[in-house]
């Protein structure tokens, strides 16, 4: 292991000071991705600010319905607390199909949304990739991609985005509130994740030293019919294949308001408006479904052992709509 | 008292290894130790142009970095033997940091010592290696055309082919021929504790050394051969392993290199390959390829099997995992022809995993099997019966014990077999498709071929120890022999204690291929018995003994005393005789000498597994709903711990059949999924319901106690079982493993 120094702060200006001093430190919350990163020499901080004693670990509800989430609260304790399992059971849903228990209980939702890609090629640093050292090319495109993404991709980078919980709360339009250097701001979570086009390495709209102290989720009136899928190898304790988000309103066999992201098959999380389009005010059908899945998978693209995912995404598309809606089967996927 | 053997007895070092009291061979606290880390090569071919080490050597802390530059060549070219030979086991015949040559990925091609693991990590990062690189081969699709029939293989135990009767002639007497091509990913063992050597050498130039390993005695008997001592010179301890499944069945070159470290910078030094190191440190189950056929009669009797395996190797040993050998000899088929075919790779030698062999040679019989049941039309356990063998058909000698038909029977009874549809895609739950399959299990008994020694000593209050240099890598032999002594001596558990895990004791072959228990427990009840035997002598010899003039035969033991069997009240506790006598204590050894293994019976272990799958009609998810598999083991030492390693067994069974795959970058010559993360292994969610039965056979032939051991079969046969039950299910017959998703995905409407 390098040589790293090591800090804590207790107050988020001098954390966020701290890092902005510094080109060559990082924020440490739990640890759980950065920590790996960097015995695996991926990421090379030579200082580490430890934040885990900042106020910032808070659950609260907001008047009108919707929801604040502190950067450190923990993801067990986020898919455990009654205000999320009331009033947003997909964030729930999604944190407890994410990584183990005791991850779940060392890892920020901060954390959670800054993870970096599973793509094994990023994480060998033999090997070539743009996202971790760029210009040096993109050894997936014709390696071993069965994992990686076939929507949102570019000719530098396929590598797909790991969090389950980032595509509920995409689904969900939440925003990150940030604390910066230059004060504090909120982002549209639509903003937040960068598609890799040229620049694979760089996947958000932070600047050095800024830090997300919170995510706010606006009231969803369609959060109690609402559906995270996650369609895996193994039951517990992998990453999706593809994941599906859904909260959609259904009256009179016509679907009303509804809210559709995809993961697992996808550079970012992925917000699948094309399916939107067609699905609102549509017949809640099979054939619609279908017909909706179609419309967001035509952009896929495909390399070699993932070409799977765009029919499995859009079957995962398929099940996730008929579970809300009730029918034909309604009886999900993962049950045995 | 009811007998020890064969109860359910927790484990005597639960506590111990639950509390973190037990000490693994990483954890072995010595004074002033210094921490080894290895550098591999991250090209798979190709030779080393340059190593600059002078900005590690001034790194803080660094002790030494050892390369083929400077370090001492070994005494002697690795001789690659399996370790039940109980001779040196190195896992290839290949020693790096020798030369200049890469032959493989991760082929260690240095070694930073240095004060701490984070510093000798650092370094190690430090070292600047230049390699010349040359394009890599390491898939069977890449080296096809190259195959060749090894003379032998598996460290020439084993024939390179084999055959009996005339497998042509029996094909044109066929009336259904079944031709099928089975793929197998590689995998890799991966248990908990990566393996871990820490080496001492003291004054006088004796080395102690603390390793990972199946076999004290394999690793001194390697490193006097690799280090040119005397065996006498090496003490190996091995107290506990975290799990092994053959990927410390081999001393593997980490071994030596810590020695050579510690000899080097003249402190004890404790080496443990990383997780990522332990995919290309020692061994995995090779890619390979099973061509099976079959010639049958319209009702389904074989009259023809030829089994063609096609593997990677090494560059330097002839080594294929032995899949024929039960697959040969399952079936009453006269006419039979088994060949090995190897392509040579950048790897290093593939090595035993769990039922070696038989884990992927019975995978593409038993599927073939269900094919052929299929065509005939019978029940596939029907098709089974009518091949059934009452003999090894490879020599026409009695089976030692059989039990199969037990298990058919008693397997179909607990899964609810009869009355099956056997019409594909007929059962559906929802999104769910449901199948079920069987598959028979076989696993060789293969035997140590040299003595096995256990001691045991009775001390003057009436406790006991009994010591064989066993190591306990998971399987609870320390408490099964604490069983097998307590019945020997008629003595309470309590009073027992088994001491194993050190070449200070008396020699135990690896307990490698299920053969562990068998052997140590043979050793064991020897010596008790012995012991035993002293005890009444000198008891009926003895004026003061009330026992004294009664004939030994008729002497028992029970609660830690010696009576007659025919006045119970007549008796002495052994403490009172040995007080008697002033005997601080009293000793035996015993010296097993096993049967050969040619002697006249055929050894096997066989068993029945069932499964039962549901697949996502629409997502192609497979999942394993329920798993029956029953076995004849002979005898069981401790109900527990069988059930346990059956248990096990199964579910790497479901492992192998569903998740688990290394996968091969064939451009760099790279295993792509190095790590826990991605090569999968099933969690709690995976493990369905679980039922492990076992059927009673009159074993007498393979040891005193006829165990023969449970570590093996229960992996049998399970992918086989699912994928047939995944073919009752949907109607897609897979033919290679692991079956994912993609497989059952329904093509884009």
């Amino acid at each position: 292991m390098r040589p790293i120094s090591y800090s804590r702060v207790t107050d988020v200006s001098a954390a966020v000071g701290t890092v902005t001093a510094d080109p060559a430190s990082a924020f440490l919350a739990g640890g759980t991705n950065a920590v790996d990163l960097l015995r695996i020499y991926v990421e090379q901080p030579a200082r580490l600010v430890d934040i885990n004693d900042l106020p910032l670990g808070e659950i609260e509800q907001l008047p009108g319905g919707g929801l604040r989430i502190g950067a450190l609260a923990r993801m067990s304790e986020v898919a455990e607390h009654p205000s999320v399992t009331d009033r947003h059971p997909l964030i729930s849903q999604s944190l407890l199909q994410g990584a183990s228990p005791q991850l779940r209980n060392m890892a920020s939702i901060g954390g959670n949304l800054m993870q970096r890609t599973r793509c094994t090629y990023f994480r060998d640093i033999s090997t070539a990739c743009n996202k971790r050292t760029p210009g040096t090319g993109c050894a997936a495109l014709d390696g071993i991609n069965r994992g990686h993404a076939v929507l949102g991709t570019s000719e530098h980078c396929i590598a797909t985005h790991p969090s389950d919980l980032a595509v509920a709360l995409v689904a969900l339009d939440a925003e990150v509130v940030t604390e910066g250097p230059d004060g504090r701001r909120r982002v549209a979570i639509d903003d937040f994740y960068l598609p890799p086009e040229d620049t694979p390495d760089v996947e958000h709209p932070l600047d050095h030293g800024e830090l997300i102290v919170a995510v706010e989720v606006p009231p969803a009136p369609a959060a109690a019919t609402s559906l995270y899928l996650k369609v895996r190898d193994r039951e517990s304790y992998e990453f999706a294949l593809a994941s599906a988000a859904v909260a959609m309103r259904v009256d009179g066999g016509t679907v009303g308001e509804v809210r559709l992201a995809l993961g697992g098959v996808a550079t970012v999380p992925w917000r699948a408006r094309r399916a939107e389009r067609i699905l609102t005010g549509g017949p809640a059908t099979t054939e619609n479904f279908a017909a909706a899945a179609r419309e967001e998978l035509a952009s896929a693209v495909s390399h070699g052992m993932n070409e799977f995912k765009i029919e499995l995404a859009r079957r995962t598309i398929v099940r996730v709509l008929e579970t809300v809606a009730g029918g034909p089967s309604g009886d999900g996927a993962g049950a045995r | 008292m009811s007998p020890a053997i064969g109860a359910t007895v927790a484990r005597v070092d639960g506590r111990a290894k639950v509390s973190g009291a037990a000490r693994y061979s990483g954890e072995i606290p010595l004074t002033n130790l210094a921490h080894a880390v290895l550098i591999g090569a991250p090209v798979a071919s190709g030779r080393i142009a340059a190593i600059d080490c002078s900005e590690a050597q001034r790194a803080g802390g660094v002790l030494a970095v050892l390369s083929h530059l400077n370090l001492p060549k070994v005494a002697a070219q690795p001789s690659l033997l399996p370790s039940l030979a109980g001779m040196a086991a190195p896992g290839q015949s290949f020693f790096p940091m020798q030369d200049d040559t890469v032959h493989y990925a991760g082929q260690h091609v240095a070694v930073v010592v240095a004060d701490t693991l984070e510093r000798a990590e650092h370094a190690a990062t430090l070292v600047r290696i230049d390699y010349q690189q040359s394009s890599p081969t390491t898939l069977i699709d890449q080296a096809r055309d190259q195959a060749y029939v090894p003379q032998k293989i598996f460290g020439g135990l084993l024939p390179g082919q084999d055959a009996r009767g005339d497998v042509e002639a029996g094909l044109k007497q066929a009336e259904i021929r079944i031709d099928a091509t089975y793929r197998f990913a590689a995998n890799h063992h991966n248990p908990i504790e990566p393996s871990t050597t820490t080496a001492e050498w003291d004054d006088s130039g004796r080395l102690t050394v603390y390793d990972s390993t199946q076999g004290p005695t394999a690793t001194q008997m390697t490193l006097a051969q690799l280090l040119g001592m005397p065996p006498a010179m090496i003490k190996v301890v091995s107290h506990f392993v975290g799990g092994s499944f053959g990927s410390k069945a081999m001393i593997w070159p980490h071994a030596a290199l810590a020695a050579l470290a510690a000899r080097h910078v003249r402190r004890p030094v404790r080496l443990a390959l990383s997780r990522e190191q332990m995919f290309t440190s020692c061994g995995h189950r090779e890619e390979q390829e099973h061509v099976v056929t079959l010639g049958a009669t319209a009702d389904g009797r074989l009259t023809a099997l030829r089994h063609h395996k096609l593997s990677v190797t090494s560059h330097f040993d002839d080594w294929a995992e032995p899949s024929l050998q039960s697959a040969a000899i399952m079936y009453a088929c006269p006419n039979y022809e088994g060949v090995y075919r190897l392509i040579r790779g950048n790897t290093n030698t593939p090595t035993f995993m769990r039922a070696p062999g038989e884990a992927s040679g019975m995978f593409g019989l038993e599927t073939a099997i269900d094919e052929l049941a299929e065509r005939v039309g019978v029940d596939p356990v029907e098709l089974r019966l009518r091949n059934f063998t009452e003999t090894d058909p490879a020599t026409g000698d009695p089976w030692s014990s059989c039990g199969l038909r037990e298990c058919y029977q008693r397997g179909m009874e607990l899964f609810g077999w009869s009355g099956r549809d056997s019409r594909p895609g007929r059962r559906r739950e929802g999104n769910w498709l449901i199948g079920t399959g069987m598959a028979a299990a076989a696993y060789p008994h293969a035997q140590p071929v040299n003595p096995q020694r256990a001691r045991a000593r009775i001390y003057l209050d009436g406790s006991v120890v009994v010591e064989a240099g066993v190591s306990e890598f998971g399987t609870g032999v320390t408490t099964a022999m604490t069983q097998v002594a307590a019945d020997g001596l008629g003595a309470a558990l309590e009073q027992v204690r088994f001491l194993g895990g050190s070449t200070d004791l008396p020699n135990i072959t690896a307990a490698v291929g299920s053969a562990g228990a068998g052997a140590t427990s043979a050793a064991v009840h020897l010596a008790v018995t012995a012991l035993r035997q002293q005890l009444i002598g000198l008891a009926v010899s003895d004026e003061k003994s009330p026992l004294h003039g009664a004939d030994p035969a008729g002497v028992i033991v029970e609660g830690g005393r010696m009576c007659r069997r025919d006045r119970p009240e007549a008796g002495e506790a052994y403490a009172e005789l040995l007080q008697r006598h002033m005997l601080p204590d009293l000793e035996a050894v015993s010296n097993w000498i096993p049967p050969a293994q040619d002697a006249g019976h055929g050894m096997h272990t066989f068993g029945a597994q069932f499964a039962e799958v549901g697949v996502d009609a629409d997502l192609g998810l497979i999942r394993v709903r329920r798993l029956v598999g029953v076995f004849a083991p002979g005898r069981v030492l401790n109900r527990a711990t069988a059930h346990s390693q059956l248990m096990g067994g199964m579910i790497w069974g479901l492992s192998q059949a569903l998740q688990e795959a290394t996968r091969m970058d064939a451009r760099s010559g790279r295993w792509a999924n190095a790590s826990l993360a991605d090569y999968l292994v099933p969690v709690n969610a995976d493990a369905p319901d679980v039922v492990v039965d076992t059927v009673e056979v009159l074993e007498d032939v393979v040891n005193p106690l006829g165990v023969k051991g449970v570590g093996e079969i229960g992996i049998v046969g399970v992918a086989a079982a699912i994928a047939n039950a995944v073919y009752h299910a949907t109607g897609y017959r897979a033919r290679h493993l692991p079956i994912t998703l993609e497989d059952l995905l329904p093509r884009p409407a």
